[in-house]
């Protein structure tokens, strides 16, 4: 076909044509946007948004399998309001391109009120433009490394800054000042290496090597043969997923001991550890604010709950588990603090659920690690951190729990970032900012 | 991040390590790749579900070891023998009504590795299990330079002997020749009376077994999973493809990658050491189509 600029522009309107036709939501009026989110007499919907396939699947099935539960026991006891839950639960298979589809379908198709979803920090940067555009609200239920600023999110898992203040400076105190850093090759392991770096200054330790493995990747032993020759007093992992489960292995392979150079970790949990063998595990460390043998009624409540239920098929309860199920319930209260703010279920919106979320708290007597509660400025939360000690049986003591609840703050190493508001970020410059990723 | 954080300074005694680790890296690759390379050799099959037969080896030990209690080294033969007789059914269900179109083997291949992948999550469940090491492999060599755990030692005297039995069966036995005579021509080869299909569905059944053996060692060297097929894949058809068709080029290539990955880990990181992987691949491929060694053989 010869290009002329008749050709061009036909060409153009046909595309657009198609575009239109194929992806109606874009086009949507704003009308059907304006209906209420939450019709009386109805049920209340939610978007459960978990890889179930995939690499990704050891972790976030579980995820999706405790934000069910925890669904199930809230319908149960009365609902939200009076009305119950509907959970509409979407497998994104693990693929980034996946989370950001199937979050347009469930705030357009399905229209839910908020969505649970992720772990990683990819999916969460995935999902969050379009969650911003749309004014939607997202719980990202797990820890991860803070530098966001963002209006339509709330997480409920630790920030870099919470996990690295406690642990960093116990294992410097105990097993010396010298540090290996492994993690897996994405964001969140190198910016908690950062962090994690800002405390080994405060507390006197020195990085003597830092390595990367691609996600997936189980072949450690170049590593270990660095590690030899540094002789770190301990090693910092940040390895996620399969990979930590190989870490662990081989580390046990290769003759090395727990109790002379131990790995302090922030993902090595029950499941994980269960999956090494128990031998592989003993000894290590993680820092976690929630362990399976936490005592307390509550904690003992959701264990036997949890396992004896049709969604405990993993055997295990685990941290990340344990802040997925949190998020049912911040988010429950932020819809019950909303409809007291709007006087009408039908005024409820997602963001209005977000804003009332502000220091919302989840009392000893729901939350198996003890008391949390929202930042009612960066919408994060505020949680005891503690370290465990793996045992031979792969359950955790915990050997050292904070006494003060630490606060969540996404940007601790980045000061020259401003300060992260409810209203969005102030930066030193005085402007505010909005959905600053 | 300064040139000093990126370069390991070299040592000596870390480097002849990491030429040992070179070795261990060398015989896991040639154990997952030894399978496919047969299969493709013989039968020009590219088999897409390879990482999945492996898996299945895997799963094969852990059921063995764990629910029924068969010590370690027996559940080796055991999943060489259970995932061959697998391999077996898939080449009569499958492969078999698709020689006469290669392209269709790739995509009916790549189907199965997807139902292997979804049936073992749905029998055993996403999340990882657990294969022991057996205690008489607890031990390290830790002499001067020399670090190697038993398990690594064990797994490169398999690899040796699976070669050696590799090789023993394809030029000392009289099926061996059958299959060489059918892997040159296939209708001069049965025109002397040779069952080929019979010999492709032994070949299939042995590659199988293979790659089944294979499973039961990476089980307990790394992490038991239904998807961990795909990360050993990719290995094994760098092997095939660095090696060209036949077992002595596929020793030297994983011998060449095994030792090249390691040094450039030790020198730089396992990321960039990938990165320099691949890319001389694709520029020794650039200039050798063919593989190290083509063993006299058309291209397929």
């Amino acid at each position: 076909m010869k290009l002329t600029r008749r050709s061009v522009l036909k060409g153009a309107a046909t595309g657009a044509a198609a575009a239109a036709v194929t992806s109606p939501f874009v086009f949507l009026p704003n009308k059907a946007l304006a209906a209420p989110w939450i019709s009386k007499g109805g049920t209340i919907k939610v978007g459960v948004l978990f890889s179930q396939s995939g690499n990704l699947a050891v972790v976030e099935n579980d995820s999706a399998q405790v934000v069910l539960y925890a669904i199930d026991e809230i319908n149960a006891n009365g609902g939200v309001a009076g009305m119950q839950i509907e959970p509409v639960v979407v497998d994104a298979k693990s693929d980034i391109k996946v989370y950001s589809e199937k979050i347009s379908q469930l705030i357009l198709r399905d229209r839910v009120i908020s969505t649970f979803g992720g772990y990683t920090s990819a999916s969460r940067r995935a999902v969050a433009p379009v969650v911003m555009a749309r004014n939607h609200l997202f719980y990202y239920p797990t820890c991860y490394e803070g530098r966001e600023c963002t209006q339509n999110i709330i997480n409920t898992g630790p920030l870099a800054n919470q996990h690295s203040q406690d642990l960093i400076p116990f294992m410097v105190e105990n097993f010396g000042p010298k540090v290996y850093l492994v993690g897996s090759n994405y964001i969140w392991p190198k910016e908690s290496n950062k962090n994690a770096k800002v405390w080994l200054e405060r507390s006197g330790g020195e990085v003597v090597g830092e390595d990367y493995v691609p996600l997936g990747g189980s072949e450690f032993t170049p590593i270990f043969n660095k590690i030899r020759q540094q002789q770190p007093d301990f090693i910092f992992s940040t390895v996620v997923g399969d990979s930590d489960i190989a870490l662990h292995k081989q580390f046990l392979q290769e003759g090395f001991k727990a109790d002379k150079m131990p790995i302090a970790s922030l993902t090595t949990g029950e499941i994980e550890t269960r999956a090494m063998g128990a031998e592989a595990g003993a000894g290590h460390f993680l820092s976690a604010p929630y362990f399976q043998t936490m005592e307390n009624p509550t904690n003992q409540r959701f264990v036997e709950g949890y396992l004896g239920s049709q969604y405990g098929g993993g055997g295990v309860t685990h941290y990340n588990m344990e802040e997925t199920y949190l998020s049912v319930y911040v988010w429950k209260y932020g819809v019950e603090a909303a409809l007291a703010a709007a006087g009408d279920i039908e005024e409820v919106t997602p963001r209005l659920i977000r804003d009332s979320s502000a220091g919302i708290k989840v009392e000893d007597e729901v939350s198996p690690e003890g008391l949390v509660w929202i930042d009612p400025d960066n919408f994060n939360i505020w949680l005891k951190p503690k370290i465990g000690q793996c045992q031979a049986d792969g359950q955790f003591k915990v050997i050292k729990a904070a006494a003060e609840h630490v606060g969540p703050d996404p940007m601790s190493i980045y000061p020259e970032r401003g300060v992260c508001k409810a209203d969005g970020l102030h930066t030193p410059d005085g402007t505010v900012r909005q959905n600053v990723l | 991040m300064s040139v000093h954080d990126f370069w390991t300074p070299f040592s000596l005694l870390p480097f002849l390590n990491a030429l040992i680790i070179g070795i261990s890296l060398a015989s896991i690759w040639l154990i997952a790749a030894l399978g496919l390379a047969i299969i493709y050799g013989t039968m020009g099959v590219i088999n897409m579900a390879h990482g999945e037969l492996i898996m299945l080896g895997a799963y094969t030990t852990y059921v063995f070891q764990s629910l029924v209690g068969v010590p370690f080294l027996i559940c080796l033969p055991l999943a060489f023998f259970v995932v061959a007789a697998i391999g077996w059914v898939i080449e009569r269900g499958v492969i078999r009504t698709l020689y006469t179109r290669p392209l269709d083997t790739l995509l009916a291949t790549w189907g199965l590795s997807l139902i292997l992948i979804q049936s073992v999550r749905l029998i055993f469940g996403g999340e990882p299990q657990y294969v022991g090491v057996p205690s008489w492999l607890n031990f390290q060599i830790d002499a001067s330079f020399v670090h190697l755990s038993g398990l690594r030692l064990f797994i490169v005297l398999m690899a040796i002997i699976l070669v050696t039995l590799t090789w023993y069966i394809l030029y000392r036995t009289t099926l061996g020749i059958r299959v060489r005579a059918v892997m040159q021509d296939k209708e001069m080869a049965a025109s002397f009376g040779i069952d080929a299909n019979r010999v492709y569905s032994l070949t299939f059944a042995y590659g199988a077994g293979l790659a089944g053996a294979a499973g039961a060692m990476f089980g307990a060297l790394k992490t038991l999973f239904p998807d961990m097929g795909s990360a050993y894949v990719v290995e094994a058809f760098l092997v095939v493809v660095v090696g060209g068709i036949g077992l002595i080029g596929s020793v030297f290539s994983s011998a060449l990658l095994g030792e090249l990955n390691s040094v450039f880990s030790y020198f730089t990181n396992d990321t960039f050491a990938r990165f320099v992987l691949f890319t001389l691949v694709v520029v020794f491929l650039r200039f050798r189509p063919q593989g190290i060694i083509s063993e006299g053989m058309g291209r397929r």
